[in-house]
């Protein structure tokens, strides 16, 4: 069974086609990068799989179960990092990562050993009673993806987890999201070249909602004939998108 | 227990925003000490502390939607209503979550205002707990408003209606300040079609025992309060479905 099977997803605001017959699939524990300039339909794929919005025609299976038909299912399978920050900023980190084992239901004990565990993986023990306001766009980002791991979940949605941040905050994000590779199947957006060819065991390029390619960053450069990762989403984007 | 989870975390975003304090205890309560205060001096039967404070216990509830509305759409614009929504956590569970931790916090509004009056004068009476009691509905009408703006306006736009706009309003409208039949016509027509002035005589009713008065102005607030509350919720799931 594929971690993510998606058969000719469409949505449609008004006249406008976002995600245009989207034909795609995932592997369990794989991560799958979904690239694109603005518009592209990146974000929406993630909140049509992630049952934030309801497909116009088609559908997809995550793990077996439909965004369509059984959306309380395939979010108890998934979690989302959402493009903005998606922390409640009165509170502290701790608060913050409580907050999420309450709305999932977790006993007293699982949520203290919950928060024990993904303060070790992400390195929050110095800012764990410090307020997520007050805290730096990287180490928001980084409670951001605990607060996403906190359900244990088998598919993980990050949508521009890098946006904004400085070299280093961002090599500590990309040190995280490959501690999860062959764990937690990831579904990434970005706008980075260089973040989907580092981290991705696939790319999947979009434009106007269209699927263009899907493929290792190596098979993307051979089919642009190049080695440059950048010049070859352009070539793709321009002659196989045109 | 996903419910009051989030209605803890809610509680704990508002209480610890010092505007809350701010508005929602100091400013009834300067008002109260220095309306009395020009009473004691000129002494003008509107500002006598029974009629004056249930008006400003109403008046400090009408901050109560700022807080209602900034919660919500400083969490929309964060995307962790968006987060959220994809937890098991049900559109009743955030209603319910937005609307219940600010009940108690009306209520203790109410209470030490009342608790301020009794300082200043005011009679102490089982009628100060009816008026307290009489103020849910009340509290219920700014809720569903905070709800209802915070569902499609955001922060910045929050601060303004709710802010300045929805407290004015209140004051203008609800017979606190000046007596709406020196104004008459369409003003005093266009006060007694809000709920606001209701509100005010509908505490004052209860706290001077004229209780046939109760169930006219009562009415209004309820029809008003149940009227807003189902639009809050279709705002609310109106801006859920189009995450």
């Amino acid at each position: 069974m594929y971690a993510i099977d998606i058969q000719g997803l469409t949505k449609r605001y008004g006249n406008i086609l976002a995600v245009d017959h989207l034909t795609l699939r995932a592997e369990e524990g794989e991560l799958l990068s979904l690239l694109g300039v603005n518009g592209a339909g990146k974000t929406t794929t993630v909140k049509l799989l992630s049952c934030l919005t309801r497909p116009t025609e088609g559908d997809a299976y995550l793990l077996g179960k439909s965004i369509r038909h059984n959306p309380s299912a395939v979010k108890s399978l998934i979690a989302v990092s959402p493009q903005e920050t998606a922390v409640a900023f009165g509170l502290t980190a701790k608060e913050n990562l409580e907050l999420i084992c309450g709305v999932h239901g977790f006993s007293r004990s699982k949520r203290d050993r919950k928060i024990t565990e993904l303060t070790e993986l992400l390195g929050l023990e110095h800012i764990l009673n410090r307020k997520a306001g007050k805290l730096s766009g990287g180490w928001q980002r980084r409670l951001s993806i605990a607060m996403a791991l906190v359900s244990e979940p088998k598919i993980l949605f990050l949508d521009e987890p890098t946006l904004g941040l400085d070299v280093l905050a961002r090599s500590d994000l990309w040190d995280i999201v490959r501690a999860l590779k062959g764990k937690v199947t990831v579904i990434l957006t970005t706008h980075y070249m260089e973040e989907a060819e580092a981290l991705s065991d696939r790319v999947a390029i979009m434009r106007d909602g269209r699927l263009l390619v899907c493929d290792t960053p190596q098979g993307i450069k051979a089919a642009a004939g190049t080695d440059d990762f950048e010049q070859a989403f352009i070539r793709t984007v321009k002659e196989v998108g045109a | 227990m996903r419910m009051l989870t989030f209605a803890g975390r809610n509680a704990k975003e508002i209480l610890r925003d010092p505007l809350t304090l701010l508005f929602g205890l100091g400013f009834p309560l300067i008002l109260l000490l220095l309306l009395s205060a020009i009473q004691a001096n000129i002494p003008v039967s509107l500002f006598e502390i029974q009629s004056l404070a249930p008006g400003i216990t109403v008046f400090g509830l009408s901050f109560i939607t700022l807080f209602s509305a900034t919660v919500l759409a400083k969490d929309r614009s964060s995307s962790l209503l968006q987060r959220l929504y994809t937890t098991p956590l049900t559109p009743v569970d955030f209603i319910l979550g937005y609307t219940l931790p600010i009940l108690p916090m009306a209520l203790a509004q109410t209470a030490l205002c009342y608790a301020a009056a009794l300082l200043l004068g005011l009679d102490l009476t089982v009628n100060i707990l009816l008026a307290v009691l009489l103020n849910l509905p009340v509290s219920l009408l700014f809720i569903s408003l905070g709800l209802l703006f915070g569902s499609i306006l955001n922060e910045k736009q929050v601060g303004g209606i709710c802010g300045a706009l929805l407290t004015n309003l209140t004051a203008w409208l609800s017979g606190i300040w000046f007596d709406l039949e020196l104004v008459g016509g369409v003003f005093q027509r266009m006060a007694h079609a809000l709920p606001f002035y209701h509100a005010v005589e509908l505490a004052r009713a209860a706290l001077t025992g004229q209780y046939g008065e109760i169930l006219p102005h009562l009415w209004w607030v309820a029809g008003y309060a149940i009227v807003c509350t189902a639009a809050a919720i279709l705002l609310f799931l109106r801006q859920m479905r189009r995450q």
